[in-house]
């Protein structure tokens, strides 16, 4: 899923100053599964923020709302009610997805974004989320014993680890596991070293960003 | 600060502990100011940041949480999870200005009743001493 963070309250406080009524939009897709955008997290803001505003004795209308999908145009038409109340800003508690589907559907509006959208990746354990994918479109952990090299190296090494790894962890961090020290041990416990003989071959990034933004078009479901 | 400002505090206090020790503290005749309203939660694991941001919403000047003693979770570690919501919440309150101290976590048995009425004077002097909450000074002005 994406892991994101909900930004410093300062920053959030800066994009609605001087504004009365603001709406704050939840989602329940993948920041709902990360506590970091769903419809309680949209509770903990909106409250936050009415009480920093009754502190200094602003006036301010902080209204929720949280939708199924921000990245599906059919759940963002959910919001056009809410939006017709007319706010003088809507604050996204999605993905950058979502501000950005929002945007399109509602141009006139001035959405902001919440969260910091920081990775793609998994729970390792309640309240810890670490990154396994880079979205690179050309997926070759089977290669390296289902371990992901490209996001979980901090080089992106596809040949070894580097100079670096030492006692199993990573240079940059004693917090960061040297992944390429895992795929070895997982690979030799496996008897399956030879298949490393074969140097990896220079990955073609034209599928990752390096290709420009990416799009899929899959014509069996497009109506 | 006015010499009569009584303060608002809400106890989200565990049934298992806190709770019965409010019981027995009443039972035992202790004073302790009038001004706590508590509110009776099955463990504080039940208690959410979202209950004490209410609280303080409509009007409260403290809130605090009273579980039982840290090994003694009915539910093994809810006082715990509790503990790490309340110091999440302190830092949160701090960021927009709001004083950390008008939110507490306390840790306590059911046969503490003395302790609890202890509790509740010392928070609601902390509280006095803060004076009303700051999102009431302003509207009041």
């Amino acid at each position: 899923m994406i892991i994101a963070e909900r930004k410093p309250i300062e920053e959030i406080k800066g994009f609605i100053e001087g504004k009365k009524k603001v709406l704050l939009v939840g989602c329940r897709g993948c920041v709902t599964v990360c506590n970091a955008g769903g419809t309680k997290e949209v509770g903990i803001l909106a409250s936050l923020l009415r009480l920093d505003a009754q502190k200094e004795g602003r006036e301010l209308t902080v209204d929720e709302f949280t939708l199924e999908r921000q990245c599906d145009p059919e759940y963002i038409e959910e919001l056009l009610e809410m939006v017709e109340k007319k706010y003088d800003a809507i604050l996204s508690m999605a993905c950058s997805v979502g501000p950005q589907f929002l945007t399109r559907r509602y141009p006139k509006e001035k959405v902001y974004p919440s969260l910091n959208t920081c990775f793609i990746g998994g729970a390792l354990a309640h309240g810890i989320w670490a990154e396994h994918c880079q979205a690179c479109g050309n997926c070759i952990i089977h290669n390296f014993g289902g371990m992901c090299p490209i996001s979980r190296c901090s080089k992106s090494l596809m040949n070894g680890p580097c100079g670096g790894s030492s006692g199993g962890v990573c240079e940059i961090s004693k917090e960061v596991e040297c992944i390429w020290h895992l795929i070895a041990n997982k690979v030799m416990e496996e008897n399956r070293l030879d298949d490393f003989a074969p140097v990896q071959p220079i990955k073609d990034w034209s599928s990752s960003r390096d290709g420009g933004p990416r799009k899929i078009v899959r014509e069996e479901l497009v109506k | 600060m006015s010499e009569d400002f009584e303060p608002k505090i809400i106890a989200f206090c565990c049934q298992y502990c806190a709770y019965s020790a409010a019981d027995m503290a009443g039972s035992m005749r202790l004073q302790y100011p009038s001004n706590v309203e508590i509110v009776l939660i099955p463990c504080t694991g039940r208690f959410d940041v979202i209950l004490a941001l209410k609280a303080l919403e409509c009007g409260a000047d403290g809130v605090y949480v009273a579980g039982c003693l840290e090994g003694n979770c009915h539910f093994l570690d809810g006082n715990i999870r509790a503990k790490k919501r309340v110091a999440y919440l302190q830092n949160e309150i701090k960021k927009i200005g709001i004083e950390p101290e008008r939110l507490a976590m306390f840790n306590l048995s059911a046969s503490q009743g003395p302790r609890f009425a202890e509790i509740v004077n010392d928070f609601s002097g902390v509280i006095k001493g803060l004076g009303p909450s700051p999102t009431k000074k302003k509207l009041a002005a």
